[in-house]
């Protein structure tokens, strides 16, 4: 798939999510606008994924270890064909198993659980370890929040990957520069992110996040270390009232709002 | 049944582990070992020589080494992933949580020293509150070997079975209890020796001292059964419904805190089913003094002849 199809791709996938957090009248619509971009050109152009045979040992890997964004993955994964779109209407919903927590075991295409923070990565440097081992060529992808890299069990991962020599392995970075409850630059700050990750070996490129024609050959590349792919991206992006909001992080648009925000996807479309 | 011979020779379970580790890796090239910079404390010694590329030592970084073990099973791989168990369940509970147990990730979880087992180095290297933490979780069975027959048994299963598990190893010598042959079965309690008067249940380093108990009780009179109970989930209910109606008291014993662990599954299943009285032997809550894991299981009311004093009173309240 080419660029323009992408971004359009993405457009459906940031009107969806939006209304499935609007109906669900919950979600973290913030950080799943600033990642949008990314699952796309993930899903629809880099990863060899089967939706037919979600477990097929050769598949190429992707976790998303900022779980809280499940939303915007599970959009993603329907419109890609490993489930019925129509399913995404119960996000949230009584026993739907679309909880706000990706559940690998109920969710084809979701490869492991994630919602606590810091988890994301180490299973990506195993999964990356057995494919090293088994001289696999698949590749792994994981993507964390800026605000996740404070979670120590990230840098026991970001060592190990390096100490193993993990050249199958991507880190995303989805740097929106905002948090939970305030921006990065103002709770712990781990930016700036790229000399960290070179200090610890790693290959890094910093790319605007929200730009389609930037996130493919960064995904694309190969390189002899672990790759670190710092992603500047604005939190609610696409949306202009929510971007670099950081009360967007997870609330809900009322009715109003929520019409302003179709509208300005729906231009954008 | 033939009463086990306690006075024989002791035996370090971890050999008996890293043996059938070894065997089973040989067989099988999925198997891999995850440690934490613990290749000699879990005696991967061996296994490294033999298969270096299949060691992986993520350094001292436990919430990474539960990870890399789920990431390995997603891999493909079966992942046993060795370390202290203070530190394996302590440092990276929520790492067993989601990443194994939620996740439902093929992992072989290996405990090493746990419970007492590293004595003077004190509370924060014992692992006395294992059980109560994963015993909590779904899908993740818990067991603790008594010999190191039942040791290379429970690892040879763990290998079969898919899906993840916790072993909890000593590094305490332990006499021999169980045939060589013996044939580990989740779940399943083993009679040890059978009676009528009152039933001694417990695991791991804690099921030889019952035997002894056993044996001075039979002196005064009193017949005990004796089950060792290396699942602590699922436990056997069966058994322990049948020795609270059958002996109408039970005694546990384990190197654990008293909450939590085998003592309190054990009395979950009796004051549902058949409640009888009940005495539960362990570390009582508390942080132990200075003391090897031995001085300290004496210490705690657990020598052989202390546990069949314990039974006495435990009996008169029948």
């Amino acid at each position: 798939m080419q660029t323009k199809e992408l971004e359009r791709v993405a457009r459906q996938i940031r009107r969806r999510d939006l209304q499935a957090v609007y109906d669900a009248g919950a979600g973290h619509i913030g950080g799943e606008m600033s990642a949008i971009d990314i699952l796309t050109a993930l899903y629809f152009r880099v990863l060899k994924v089967y939706p037919d045979e979600p477990r097929r040992a050769d598949r190429d890997r992707f976790i998303l270890s900022k779980g809280h964004t499940a939303c915007a993955l599970y959009i993603t994964l329907a419109k890609r064909g490993f489930f019925p779109e129509e399913e995404i209407s119960t996000f949230l919903q009584p026993h739907s198993r679309l909880n706000g927590h990706p559940n690998c075991n109920k969710v084809p295409g979701v490869e492991t659980n994630t919602g606590p923070l810091g988890h994301g990565l180490p299973v990506a440097v195993g999964i990356a370890t057995a494919g090293k081992l088994t001289s696999a060529d698949y590749h792994t992808y994981v993507m964390t929040g800026d605000g996740e890299m404070q979670e120590g069990s990230n840098w026991e991962a970001i060592m190990a990957a390096s100490q193993f020599d993990l050249r199958n392995l991507t880190l995303i970075i989805d740097h929106n520069r905002f948090q939970q409850g305030a921006a990065l630059a103002d709770t712990n700050n781990v930016a700036p992110l790229r000399p960290k990750l070179e200090a610890f070996g790693w290959d890094v490129t910093e790319i605007n996040g929200n730009e389609m024609a930037e996130i493919v050959p960064a995904l694309e590349h190969r390189g002899p270390r672990p790759h670190c792919i710092v992603a500047h991206t604005n939190k609610g992006h696409g949306i202009s009232f929510m971007q670099d909001r950081v009360d967007w992080h997870h609330r809900v648009p009322n009715r109003e709002q929520y019409e302003q925000a179709v509208a300005e996807l729906s231009e954008a479309l | 049944m033939d009463a086990p011979n306690t006075n024989a020779n002791l035996y370090d379970c971890r050999d008996a582990f890293a043996a059938t580790l070894e065997t089973l890796g040989a067989g099988d090239p999925t198997i891999v070992a995850v440690c934490n910079d613990s290749v000699g404390s879990s005696k991967l010694g061996g296994f490294k020589s033999k298969f270096p590329e299949r060691l992986v030592n993520v350094g001292i970084a436990e919430q990474n080494m539960v990870g890399v073990g789920a990431g390995l099973a997603n891999g493909g791989r079966i992942p046993f992933v060795c370390a202290a168990s203070c530190f394996l369940t302590g440092r990276a509970l929520e790492q067993i949580k989601a990443d194994i147990s939620y996740s439902n990730a093929n992992v072989k979880l290996i405990g090493i020293s746990s419970g007492m087992a590293y004595g003077e180095l004190g509370p924060t290297h014992h692992s006395i509150e294992d059980f109560a933490w994963t015993r909590v979780l779904p899908n993740l069975p818990v067991i603790a070997p008594c010999d190191r027959s039942e040791t290379a048994a429970a690892v040879r299963w763990a290998a079969s079975y898919a899906g993840p598990c916790f072993l909890r190893l000593s590094r305490v010598g332990v006499p021999d209890l169980l045939p060589e042959d013996h044939s580990f079965e989740l779940g399943r309690a083993n009679l040890l020796r059978d009676g009528t008067d009152v039933t001694l249940i417990a695991n791991g380093t804690l099921t030889h001292r019952m035997v002894k108990a056993a044996e001075i009780l039979a002196k005064q009179g009193i017949n005990a059964r004796v089950l060792n109970m290396a699942t602590v989930r699922p436990i056997d209910e069966k058994a322990i419904i049948a020795a609270a109606t059958e002996t109408g008291a039970i005694v546990t014993a384990e190197e654990h805190s008293i909450y939590g662990g085998l003592g309190s599954a054990v009395a979950e299943v009796v004051v549902e089913n058949a409640p009888v009285p009940m005495k539960r032997l362990g570390v009582p809550g508390i942080y132990a003094p200075t003391g090897s894991a031995e001085f300290l299981l004496d210490e705690f009311g657990m020598a052989p002849s202390a546990i069949a004093e314990a039974t006495l009173a435990l009996i008169k309240r029948k």
